[in-house]
Parts: structure tokens; sequence; C-alpha cells
């Protein structure tokens, strides 16, 4: 149910201003017409009292019932109507409190029209304004839910995001510390300790949290450890930290799904050794990192840049920023190359 | 005696089979490999009895090297997560190992297989291969033999296929290669938007199509950039029309 216009305090004042000018208008207006002060008053205050009346039944109608466009027709016959029986119902009052006054009756058989199409005016404002109020109360209930609506579709939607392809290296991880246990058991600890912050850190971070590069790059390292557990001295990893690059922000978990994609087509598509680069660097206050691998371009299949790591990456950038032009991918003499912008100015109001 | 052998990539991962298989003194490992082309030679040479073998692997996936092997052996799958994978292994009854397993599921296999060897010997079965096929992973590229040499063909590089016999012959820039599959597998697994079975015996990938020529009476031929003709039926130009939107 939609909140009454008389709980804003501004509109409650305005609609008795409203009514207590009008009442003095209708005053001075007989009294203008030399009727004794005491039948002016007399007349405004059973005209309009009634007339009030009315109109807060209308208004407290459309509060509960909002009528749709279709239905405006019924609303002015219902206003002229109402405006009948308000005019019979003051005619009579009028009649029993100042038909003794000389030449009033003659007046009010007179005044009769001009009342009715006062009345009617009054009533069709007051209508036209309580439908407005009513269906801006509306509208602004369903912007909210909406709005609610898609950010907790956006919340949704970047926790997936993020929760894709994790199982498969979760599961390998864990046989990997199977087999260690029974031949090396101070590595497998050592990869339990690694597994352990690893998926702490995925779990500790929300999506919309910002972290530096540093820390973003010493979670990585965490990850890429685990990977080298997993595929010996096949994997081999070099970051390059540029100058002044270490403090910039960035969303969170950004950058593993773009090692992990690396690693996916870098390593399990090529069975030789593989080195994945990581570099960064600042130009305008964007930061820029750089993140390559080989690939056998003999078997590249066709969808290789656009991986479904890669893909949820570009859907959070826009996200984050409004913009598709962030993550670019490039490939040259058989190296893949993944490069993502990061504009620092955003940052100060970060979605 | 039965001759054994591991294909998976991760060393970590075959050493936790080698270990599970010192209780089998009767399984003897034959061969090790870290991919499906190792494996493919490995399985040739040695023509093992079994083999342990891993799904998500560097070039080819284990179905796809299965493909690759005329008689394939019985085969335990390990695997660690593979949605699809493990829908196919249910849907035909197949033992897999989901990893990380221990020694006891592990013997429960083994002993699987021996109960079963006797009774039907044969390796994984063409239905498998098929649903595990559908896989999105694997619908993008096509793994075919020719000669010893293993070549993967990116679906988007394929012209079209044409049936023959118990064979389809997959043409491409460089030629054709022949894959021992049928028409409706094809028609199944391949993206329906771009691939059109044109023909009963002849399957269109509508990228390549530059015109349609009305041919014979009812009858249409499509004209590829490549220069290649392509049998159209009635059907099969109903089935294009929809799908290039006349």
């Amino acid at each position: 149910m939609p909140a009454s216009p008389f709980s804003a305090r501004r509109f409650l004042f305005t609609f008795s201003i409203a009514w207590l000018a009008l009442i003095a208008d209708h005053v001075i207006l007989l009294y203008w017409l030399d009727f004794s002060l005491k039948t002016s008053i007399t007349d405004s205050i059973i005209s309009n009292l009634p007339l009030m009346g009315v109109c807060l039944l209308i208004l407290n109608t459309i509060r509960f019932y909002l009528p749709g466009r279709e239905q405006y027709g019924n609303i002015l016959i219902m206003c002229i109507v109402l405006t009948g029986l308000w005019l019979l119902f003051i005619k009579w009052l009028l009649g029993l409190f100042l038909g003794y006054a000389e030449g009033y009756e003659i007046f009010l058989h007179q005044s009769l029209i001009t009342r009715f199409s006062i009345g009617f005016l009054i009533l069709g404002i007051v209508t036209m304004i309580g439908i407005n109020w009513f269906t801006w109360q509306d509208y602004q209930k369903n912007e909210e839910r909406k709005t609610d609506a898609e950010k907790l579709a956006k919340e949704a939607e970047l926790f997936k995001l993020r929760q894709q392809l994790q199982p498969h290296f979760l599961f390998n991880s864990l046989n990997s510390i199977n087999a260690l246990i029974g031949s090396r058991p101070e590595e497998a600890r050592k990869m339990v300790q690694q597994l352990s912050d690893f998926l702490r850190g995925t779990i500790k971070k929300e999506e919309t949290q910002w972290v530096n590069l540093r820390e973003e790059v010493q979670y990585l390292q965490l990850y890429l450890d685990i990977e080298k557990v997993r595929f010996g001295n096949r994997l081999s990893t070099s970051i390059e930290i540029g100058e002044g690059t270490e403090i910039m922000k960035l969303p969170a978990l950004l950058l593993q799904p773009i090692v992990e994609n690396a690693i996916k087509f870098g390593l399990y598509d090529t069975t030789g050794e593989t080195i994945i680069r990581l570099r960064t660097e600042t130009k305008n206050n964007v930061l820029i990192i750089m993140v390559s691998n080989p690939f056998d371009p003999e078997t590249a299949s066709p969808n290789k840049g656009t991986g479904f790591g890669l893909k949820s990456v570009q859907r959070r950038l826009y996200l984050l920023f409004a913009r598709n032009d962030l993550l670019t991918i490039e490939t040259k003499d058989n190296i893949f190359t993944t490069h993502v912008k990061i504009p620092q100015s955003k940052l100060n109001n970060p979605i | 005696m039965s001759k054994i052998i591991i294909v998976d990539d991760e060393p970590l991962a075959r050493s936790m089979v080698k270990e599970y298989l010192q209780k089998h003194p009767h399984l003897q490992l034959v061969a090790e490999c870290g991919d499906g082309f190792e494996g493919v030679k490995a399985i040739q040479q040695q023509q093992p009895d079994l083999i342990f073998l891993d799904i998500q692997m560097p070039k080819i996936n284990g179905f796809e090297m299965l493909e690759l092997i005329d008689q394939p052996p019985a085969v335990i799958f390990t695997t660690a997560f593979d949605e699809y994978a493990i829908k196919a292994f249910e849907a035909h009854a197949i033992d897999y190992l989901l990893k990380p397993f221990n020694q006891e599921r592990f013997d429960k296999a083994v002993a699987k297989w021996s109960d079963q060897k006797s009774v039907h010997p044969a390796g994984a079965s063409q239905e498998l291969l098929h649903t595990a096929s559908q896989s999105p992973s694997q619908n993008n590229r096509i793994v075919v033999k020719n000669g010893s040499k293993i070549k993967i063909i990116p679906v988007h590089d394929v012209y079209y296929l044409e049936a023959a016999d118990d064979y389809v012959k997959i043409h491409t820039q460089e030629g054709y290669f022949l894959k021992n599959k049928t028409m409706n597998h094809f028609e199944e697994v391949l993206n329906g938007q771009q691939f059109v079975r044109s023909h009963r015996s002849y399957i269109v990938n509508v990228q390549q199509i530059t015109r349609i020529d009305p041919y014979e009476k009812d009858n249409h031929i499509a004209i590829l950039r490549s220069g290649g003709r392509v049998p159209v039926s009635r059907g099969g130009y109903g089935k294009l029309k929809s799908v290039l939107g006349l």
C-alpha cells in the first residue's frame, strides 16, 4: 500500500493553506456582493467543508485502488456525480441555515451553476493530483525493487563467475596431495598449506573488494606454486612487477582466471615445457597487466581466445567499469598474450 | 599376467595409480603416458589389457584418444571433475574413479574389470564415446588419424562431410580425412547452426557456402568458397534456408 500524501508534511501544509485560501476567497467574494459577514462566512464554511470531505474521500479511494489509464473516463463521471451530490447537499444545508436572509434564496438559485463549476474544478484538480501522486509512488517502488533485483542478480552472477572452473583444480590438487602423502609427506604438508591459503583467499575476498597489485600477485603465486607441484618441471613462471604498479588497485581475484586460462592453453594444451609470464606497467594512471603463454598453433582450437575464463573477466570488468575494451588478447609468434587495463581514476567511485 | 598402461598428464596422478597397482602383482605396468599422443602409440605397441585413462589431457582428451584406437582395450577412467564425462559413464554403466580415490575404491574397480573381462572383453563402447563427444569442449574440433600422425581439425576449418561406406570423409583445405563414424553422429554432435545435413550423404559448413544453384529437377547444389560442390536434396534445401534465414 502506498503512503498517503498526507504523510508528507509539505503536502499536508500546502493542502491546508489551499483550503483556507479557498474558504477566505469565498467569504471575500460574498462580502463584496453585499452579504453580511456572518452570512458570507456561514456560506463559505457550509459549501467548502463538505467539498473537502469529498476530496478526501476520493484521495483515499485512489490510495487503495489506483485507476488505470483506460478508467479515466469513469473517474470523470465519478467527479461529476460527486459534485452533483455535493451541490444538492449544500443547497439543502444552505437553505436550512441561511434561508431566512433577504434575497439569499434567489442568489443561491442563481449561483448554483457557478458553484457546480468551481466544485467540479476543485474536485477534478485534487483527483488529478492524487492520481499523479500515487502513480509516482508506485513507480518509485517498482524502481526500487528493480534496482534491488539487479543488484542481487549482479552479486549472484559475480559469485557464479568466480566459482566456475574451480572444482577441476581443487580435485586434481587433492589428488596430487594424496599421491604425495605416501612418498613425500613433507611436500604433501606444504601443498595442503598452500591450497588452504589459496582457498581462504577465494572465500575471504569479496567480489567488489579492491586490492593492490602486490596482494593479488601474492595470491597468484600460491596458485602457481600448486600448479607447479601438479605439473612438475613442465611449468615455470616469470613475474615482472613494473615500477610504481605494486600499490595500484585492481578488483580482487581478477587475475587468477587469466592465469588459469594461460595455464590451461599453455600447459594443458601443449606437451612440452611451458613458461607463463606476467608483466605489469603503468601508463596515464592506468594499470596494465600482461599475461602470456606459448601455444601450439597446430592444435589451437578456434575458440581459444574466448575461453570461459576470459569471458568471465570481461564480464566482470564490464560490470565494474561499464567498458568492454579493458581486456584484449593478442597472438604473436605462437605466444598468446592477454592485456588487462585497470583505470585508476575510476577507483574513487567503484560501482 | 595382464598388461597395464596409465595415461594421465599429471606425474603425481600417475604415481598414485602406480602405488595402488603394487597390491596387484598380476597387473604389470608396461607404459606410462603423459598425453593422448603417447597413449595411442603405447597402446598400439603394447596391446595392453587394461588402461587407466584420465579425461582432461593436453591437446586431445581421453575420449578422443580412444576414438583413434582401432580396438580399444578395457578402460578404467580416472577424472577429477568433468560433468559430461560423468554423465557419459553413468549413461553406459562404465566404472570410473573420481580423483582423489583410495586403494579400496581402486581395488574394487580392478575387481569389477577382472569379473567382466571374461564375459565381454571389449573396451569402451561406441555409444559411450558418442555420448562423451557431445561435451562442449569436444564439439569444436575433430580428431583424426592420418597414417601414423594425429590431426586435430578445428570444426570451422571443415568444408563439408561426405558419407563413404563405414567412414565419413572430412573435407578441408588440406584434402580429406577419414573418420570411422556415422553421418548421424556428426549431425548430432556438430552445431546445427553451422553444419547442415544438406543431403543424406552430405553435411555442409554453411559458412563456406557462396551460393546455392538449382540442379536437375527438385535438387540444388551448394557452391563453396573453395570451389567444392555439395549436393542439396529437397529436404536439405529447406533446412539450409531456415538456417540461413531465407
